[in-house]
């Protein structure tokens, strides 16, 4: 898994509540039996025509954000189905973290482990976000999962009386330490061998 | 301060806690299919590891397959017939059991899990599949995970998760003619929202709750996932228990009296207090149809859909322009009346015995239109097959339904049985997402015997009407 320590980009703003994983990556796209070539599949019914050519409306197709890393959005992201391969789809297009105010849990978990990081912040605070990047599509948000905050760096705060952040998040801390080492769970639970066949063997009885 | 039956059931599955890590969660059964499967496998097989406990792991094939009969030998489209596969090669090399469509107990994961007699009370039970909550009809701790994850149980029986809070919905008071399981939890979502069961478990209780059958039981906690939660509860009890006795993997002699004495202890003691409630009086439930883009957009069938002006959220108002721009449909318009072009009485959640029967009940001695195309999906090959020794495949036939073999099919739209371009689906599925039934498609969700009331008069009917 790839480490998460800090990252600093524009954000591609996604104004839209309860985005199912079904959007993120429609169901055809899971007749694969890797994970690749999920990236092209990525919000593909608001991405593409049904002719398959890009829809200039789609925020994604938009060249003024081109190349973001971050993807802010509405309330509940990820809610539906348990596929991974919506994170993969994320992560493969270049998505490195998702800030929203409520993320669904088993997408929330799933990107844990594939070192994107997902970011819950108050509905008013993703609400300025989202003005902020609409309006100057340039604004840079640096986020740093060390220190657990969420920044402006091309705000000064003083001047603008704090209403630009900075702005600070939860992380589970075990989880925070897998993002920043890159590590995942299997090693971990391998670790647990002992455990696992004691519990096992008094079941057993 | 006593436990509730989540923290009974997650108590008895911790091995490890480590300071600081989240807990080590034992897994009693893992249910396995094609799509979310082969790259946890392809991790095994990367690292050379086996799989821990085939014995506790079961196989199936359910999403990508078609189900028009005669499907399996003719038209599989390549990238399935490469999913199930891969799927017979894993299944063969790692030594798991697999329910295969060539053979006879195949279905959905979720339906031939309970058939078999694999789910039972107190266990832990995941898949890769967030409709893994249906196994909480038993007193089950059943949830979905994510392909990562898979890998993890399969390769150590384990996961690491951090313990959820618990949340109670009492429902109360008897059902009315007409109103089932679907519209009890319908109402549910349509009243907590689709995010509003985030970090919790629900546990599902009541006079209402305890008075429904196992099926039904079945459809309510399927979908929890869509109130947010990942899991549901019902505490096991009698109608449990005969449920369970005598299905294949089911305790026997012995063992079967000391499994139920067991059991009986896992319910939610007095005193112990639910991190949040919520009643329902099902007396006052109707039957209920979605009409948006998330299943907490639903309504009464005797009501109205919604107008942004009743709304004072921004996000929600927004939501349901968005919603209603995809639908076609009229903010206070009726959804009684509604016209549909397709209905789909299948999926996981409703595709059981019981709601073939309770469908077919209604199809029977009246007529589909030929403009309204119909579809029936049992759950499993054990379904179809009593439904066929019972003749309700003659009862759809002759109503005009098209009568399927066991799969997901429209529910997802990942095989050939996909939603035209704008059509409105009258479905028993679980998901009214965007396209999730065919690129463009509009589902209304309901049940069962509401799907074939709008079946035979070609639009959304209140089934009260016509009992």
């Amino acid at each position: 898994m790839q480490p998460f320590t800090t990252l600093t980009s524009t954000a591609l703003p996604l104004r839209t509540e309860n985005v199912d994983t079904d959007q993120i990556i429609p169901a055809r796209y899971l007749t694969a039996v890797t994970q690749e070539g999920m990236g092209d599949g990525l919000f593909s019914w608001w991405r593409y025509a049904r002719d398959g050519s890009p829809n200039p409306d789609f925020v994604l197709n938009q060249p003024q954000y081109r190349g973001s890393e971050i993807l802010v959005a509405g309330r509940n992201f990820g809610i539906g189905s348990s596929r991974e391969h919506a994170v993969w789809a994320l992560t493969q297009y270049g998505f490195r973290a998702v800030i929203s105010p409520a993320f669904a849990d088993i997408f929330y978990n799933n990107s844990l482990k594939n070192g994107l990081l997902p970011i819950r912040l108050p509905e008013e605070t993703v609400g300025r976000l989202l003005d902020l990047v609409e309006e100057v599509p340039h604004t840079s948000i640096c986020l740093d999962l060390p220190s657990q905050t969420v920044t402006l760096p091309d705000f000064d705060s003083s001047t603008t009386g704090g209403s630009e952040g900075p702005w600070s998040f939860d992380i589970d801390p075990f989880r925070k330490q897998c993002l920043l080492r890159g590590l995942d769970d299997l090693g971990y639970l391998l670790d647990k061998e002992e455990e696992i066949s004691a519990f096992e063997a008094a079941a057993s009885l | 301060m006593g436990k509730t039956l989540f923290e009974k059931i997650w108590d008895a599955h911790v091995i490890a806690e480590d300071e600081g890590a989240p807990a080590v969660l034992y897994i009693d059964a893992h249910l396995v299919h094609e799509v979310t499967s082969p790259q946890a496998f392809a991790t095994l097989r990367e690292r050379g590891l086996p799989v821990r406990r085939p014995d506790k792991t079961f196989a199936t094939m359910d999403h990508a397959i078609p189900t028009r009969i005669g499907a399996v030998e003719i038209d599989w489209p390549d990238d399935a017939a490469t999913q199930v596969r891969t799927l017979r090669e894993n299944c063969a090399d790692f030594d798991v059991p697999l329910f295969d469509i060539e053979g006879d107990v195949q279905g959905i994961v979720h339906v031939i899990g309970p058939e078999l007699g694999v789910t039972q009370p107190g266990m832990t039970i995941v898949c890769g599949d967030s409709h893994t909550s249906t196994h909480g009809a038993f007193g089950a701790l059943a949830f979905g995970i994510g392909t990562s994850e898979v890998g993890h149980v399969l390769a150590t029986q384990c996961l690491m998760q951090k313990q959820a809070k618990t949340f109670a919905i009492n429902v109360e008071g008897a059902l009315g003619t007409g109103v089932t399981a679907k519209d009890i939890i319908l109402a549910i979502i349509a009243k907590n929202g689709a995010g509003g069961g985030v970090g919790y478990v629900f546990e599902y209780r009541g006079e209402a709750i305890r008075a429904l059958d196992m099926a039904s039981r079945m459809t309510i906690c399927n979908m929890s996932i869509e109130g947010g939660a990942r899991a549901g509860l019902i505490a096991p009890d009698e109608t449990t228990f005969d449920y369970i006795k005598g299905r294949t993997y089911a305790p026997k002699a012995d063992a079967w009296d000391r499994a139920v004495a067991h059991w009986r202890t896992l319910k939610t003691d007095e005193d112990a207090v639910f991190d949040r409630e919520l009643t329902l009086d099902a007396s006052a439930l109707e039957p209920m149809v979605t009409y948006g883009t998330n299943p907490g957009q639903g309504v009464p069938v005797t009501k109205h859909v919604p107008r942004a002006s009743d709304l004072d959220d921004p996000a929600e108002r927004r939501s349901l322009q968005n919603a209603l721009d995809y639908m076609g449909l009229t903010e206070g318009q009726p959804i009684e009346g509604q016209h549909v072009d397709i209905v789909f009485i299948g999926s996981c959640t409703n595709s059981r015995i019981e709601d073939l029967r309770a469908a077919a009940a209604i199809a029977k001695g009246r007529q589909v239109p030929n403009h309204v195309e119909a579809l029936v999906v049992p759950g499993s090959k054990a379904v179809k097959a009593q439904a066929e020794a019972e003749g309700l495949d003659r009862i759809f036939s002759e109503a005009g339904f098209e009568w399927r073999g066991a799969g997901c099919s429209m529910c997802l739209a990942m095989n050939d049985d996909k939603a035209g371009e704008g059509k409105y689906v009258a479905s028993t599925s679980n998901r009214n997402f965007m396209g999730r039934q065919g690129p463009g498609s509009r589902s209304l969700l309901m049940s069962p015997i509401m799907a074939a009331a709008a079946a035979v008069n070609g639009r959304v009917t209140d089934v009260r009407e016509i009992l």
